[in-house]
């Protein structure tokens, strides 16, 4: 990844501490932080609320920032389709469809939607008001993902961000290497099961499409809750392959094959059917040992669909932002980091966002 | 390393016995020679190493990263050498990653003060799972559940021989096992327990510690030779097999056939390997024109022809020397010698001394000829048997101090973690004087280490103040023969390198002391250097 090869922001930096409070105040008057989430005063509409509001704008499809019974959502199409899948079609009293990069107006706010790298679909939602500039990245990554387009950086005086993985010690491995791991297991053991726990929007049909890249043409079997997605991931271009279903209840089930399903399922009754199943999980979290063997993993998998540290702060120092926000995740370090970088920047708490990646 | 690292990683997460056994002979059956026997030791606990202290490990992190954010990732992660793994910055222009012989063998041969050093540049050049799998070594702690029991089934899988035969031959193999693999792999007999040529682990020198081992120890119960700067061999000669060990039982008599020609007795030697410029020992740089080859073909041969000096003789015939006083070793070593004649096997001699003041005096004043470039000196007591591994007492190694030359700043980078926003990474050169006489500055090496955080402040500020152009993350700094910084340079030794403009490279460059005061034009000049080269 080389960000200085990116554009940078626009801003002029000045430290006095007068032109600070005025921009913060500029800032806090287009988007403030409220129990429902995120709103944007002028435009009337919130980003991603955790309850039912009039009016939202919908980075992309995970439940925890797509929830059901809003008023009106304004969302790209491929996130109303991700909601109307898993809510059903009557998810939202009214929705409007705004493709990437196409400027739809809230009252004096205009809003567009970019890309995020985040999963199909996923997008930051970019406000402009009176010369100011705001993005929201939503969850976001800096890295190559064939199910998604890349993440868009947008100049901007006001970001906020995720820290799902804001740590140091999260800088993810190259999601081809882990994959390779995988299939290098898979001959090891012929006799026994791969089974993949893997979030069943984004990371899901991310693996299947990793291990065809690496030349992995056989059946993967799937676990009946990654269907519904799939079949939407399919519907949108994304080859994902032969698939079938898991359910072959035969005891010593599908040695030697790769079965892809929820992380819940992966330690569950419904794995014991399988050719004594090696669990793997692919996670950002399996960076972490002590995360691996909380959880029975045997074959941990660094893929994850969250910027890791040095893309959080690589997009910070690419961004140079007036002002950071910093939401939904681990941000104490980010914020020691934008100390020590000179970039002004603050925690948000927002309740209700769930520990992703998961 | 990345294999044994990556086979360390997964049997750490294995609970299943089978499993682990699948594991370790994919691992054996794909390694090469001497790295499997290597990790088969470390894994069963046959080779351990406390080569590092958390407290260093910490520090040593808290270098690259500010203290804060590593503090805040220990919490996260629990594990010390796992965060240390996770956080270590990676490092532009590092070395290629180390190999775990050469880890081993470094490790087996390196002062307490030198491992330090050692690790950093190992942690620059690894990715995060060797990073862990080096400092689980380094901290002895291997624990991922490989009994000596499921090697041995491991290895029985491997050959596809009963567990028995293989703990038949066990006790007479010592890592790296290269017999052991060899007789699994068909390509030699089962090992017996007495096989001729086969290695015999080599018994290593302590580091003196000069402040406290004088006052405790008598001169006159211990041998002086010298340290001679080549690589230790162990040679041997027995019931029709020829070879040629490195220290840690690689064979590498591939690469000298010459010396392999040259072992016309019969017995076990020890001693270092050389090349030899009319009964001479030539500088090391000489020898590693023939290191890490496949053969040699007689060209490089006649250029570089290699021998050995003998420390040790360790069988003579069938009679093992080991359990006998180094004074009688000695004795039945220098007959041996005298008796086979060779002018590609002589004989290290013992260095006379009084006292240890004198013994100083000759390290630091070493007589013409030989000892000049030797690496130190070694004490050995007269009645030491030859004992494996590094005992404490018996043999230290004395080594010269480091070369001190002064530099001058040329080149500045900005350096990791919390000297990220420093330029803590420093090119230096020396005079050099051109065809029209005219002296330049030419670059010779490159430091970052040996100042403390306040010293490093006042560098920073001078590279600031000081810059003349700028490079992405290299500021060039003033530097001409009215106005510059004079670093005091320490290093170990200094080897002759093309990759270089200046021709010489040096070998753990350090900055040993800032010469604020020092006129740029007194610095050294690269002929004296040069005169270090031989
Ligand atoms: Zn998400
Ligand atoms: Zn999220």
């Amino acid at each position: 990844m080389c960000f200085n090869a990116l554009p940078r922001g626009p801003v002029v930096r000045t430290t006095a501490r007068l032109a600070r409070s005025r921009l913060m105040a500029g800032f806090r008057q287009l988007l403030r932080n409220t129990p429902e989430g995120l709103y944007c005063p002028p435009g009337d509409f919130h980003i991603d609320p955790v309850r039912p509001v009039t009016r939202a704008v919908i980075t992309h499809g995970h439940s925890d920032h797509a929830r059901f019974g809003h008023g009106a959502v304004l969302a790209t199409p491929q996130t109303l389709a991700i909601m109307a899948a898993r809510y059903g079609a009557d998810f939202a009293g009214a929705t409007e469809a705004a493709g990437y990069g196409q400027r739809v107006t809230r009252n004096a706010v205009d809003v567009t939607l970019v890309p995020a790298g985040h999963v199909l679909g996923s997008a930051q939602a970019v406000l402009r008001w009176k010369g100011v500039t705001a993005v929201i990245s939503g969850d976001y990554k800096r890295r190559r993902d064939p199910t998604c387009p890349p993440f868009e950086p947008v100049p901007c005086n006001l970001f906020v961000s995720e820290a799902t993985f804001g740590l140091p010690v999260f800088r993810f491995p190259d999601a081809a290497d882990e994959v390779a791991k995988l299939l290098k297991s898979v001959t090891l053991f012929p006799d026994r099961t791969h089974l993949v726990g893997a979030y069943a929007l984004g990371k899901a049909q991310r693996i299947i499409r990793l291990l065809r890249e690496a030349g992995y043409g056989k059946t993967l079997y799937m676990h009946g809750a990654m269907d519904s997605m799939n079949a939407l991931y399919q519907a949108h271009g994304i080859e994902l392959g032969p698939l079938a279903p898991a359910t072959d209840a035969a005891k010593n089930a599908l040695p030697g094959e790769i079965v892809i399903a929820p992380p819940s399922a992966i330690a569950d009754k419904w794995a014991r059917r399988f050719a004594d199943p090696i669990p793997a999980f692919a996670s950002g979290w399996m960076m972490v040992r002590a995360r691996a063997r909380q959880r029975h993993v045997e074959l941990p998998l660094v893929v994850s669909d969250h910027a890791d540290w040095e893309e959080l702060t690589g997009t910070f120092n690419q961004l140079q932002p007036e002002e950071l926000w910093i939401t939904h995740g681990t941000e104490e370090a980010l914020l020691r980091w934008a100390a020590l970088n000179d970039i002004s920047a603050t925690a948000l708490e927002i309740a209700g966002y769930e520990d992703e990646d998961e | 390393m990345k294999a044994f690292a990556r086979l360390l990683d997964q049997l750490a997460f294995t609970p299943s016995r089978n499993a682990k056994l699948t594991l370790l002979r994919d691992y054996l059956s794909h390694a090469p020679d001497p790295e499997r026997g290597w990790a088969l030791a470390s894994l069963t606990g046959a080779l351990s190493f406390d080569a590092a202290k958390p407290g260093f490990i910490r520090k040593a992190a808290e270098a690259r990263l500010d203290p804060q954010l590593f503090a805040l990732s220990h919490d996260f992660v629990g594990d010390l050498a796992e965060t240390v793994a996770l956080v270590w910055p990676a490092k532009a222009g590092a070395n290629r990653e180390p190999e775990l012989p050469e880890v081993v063998d470094s490790l087996r041969s390196a002062s307490r003060r030198e491992v330090p050093q050692l690790l950093e540049r190992w942690l620059d050049a690894l990715d995060v799972t060797g990073r862990w799998a080096l400092l689980k070594l380094l901290t002895g702690g291997l624990r991922v559940g490989v009994s000596a029991r499921l090697a041995k089934q491991a290895l029985a899988q491997l050959g596809d021989v009963p567990v028995s035969d293989i703990e038949e031959v066990w006790h007479s193999q010592a890592p790296p096992y290269g017999d052991l693999f060899a007789w699994l792999e068909k390509r030699s007999d089962r090992p017996r327990a007495d096989a001729p040529g086969r290695f015999r682990p080599v018994m290593l020198a302590q580091a003196i510690d000069e402040a406290t081992d004088f006052a405790r120890y008598e001169p006159a119960d211990y041998a002086a030779e010298w340290k001679w700067d080549g690589i230790r061999v162990q040679a041997a000669h027995e019931g029709g097999q020829r070879r040629l060990y490195s220290r840690t039982g690689e064979d590498i008599a591939a690469a000298f056939p010459d010396v392999i020609a040259a072992l016309t007795f019969d017995g076990v030697i020890d001693g270092e390997l050389l090349i030899f410029d009319n009964g001479h020992a030539a500088p090391f740089g000489d020898l590693q024109q023939r290191l890490n080859r496949k053969g040699a073909d007689a060209e490089l041969m006649a250029r570089f022809p290699a021998g050995i000096r003998a420390y040790d003789l360790l069988m003579e015939g069938p009679e093992d020397l080991r359990a006998l006083p180094f004074a009688m070793r000695r004795r039945r070593l220098e007959a041996f010698i005298a008796r086979l004649g060779s002018d590609r096997i002589d004989l290290s001699p013992l260095q006379p001394f009084a006292s240890w003041e004198e013994l100083a005096n000759l390290r630091a004043h070493p007589p013409k000829g030989d000892p000049e470039i030797a690496e130190g000196l070694m004490l050995k007591r007269w009645d030491s048997i030859y004992e494996p591994g590094r005992p404490k007492g018996p043999w230290f190694k004395w080594k010269r101090d480091p070369h001190l030359i002064d530099a001058v700043l040329m080149y500045a980078q900005r350096g990791h973690g919390k000297r990220s926003g420093f330029y803590s990474d420093y090119t230096f050169g020396v005079w050099r004087e051109d065809a029209n006489g005219d002296r330049a500055l030419t670059p010779v090496g490159k430091a970052y280490f040996g100042f403390t955080d306040e010293e490093l402040k006042r560098l920073d500020k001078f590279v600031r103040d000081n810059t003349v152009e700028r490079f992405g993350p290299v500021r060039s700094v003033r530097a001409d023969k009215d106005f510059g910084l004079v670093l005091e340079i320490a290093f170990e030794g200094l080897q002759r390198s093309t990759r270089h403009k200046s021709g010489v490279a040096m070998r753990f460059p350090r900055v040993s002391r800032i010469r604020w005061d020092k006129p740029v034009r007194e610095a050294d000049e690269l002929p004296t250097l040069e005169k270090l080269l031989d």
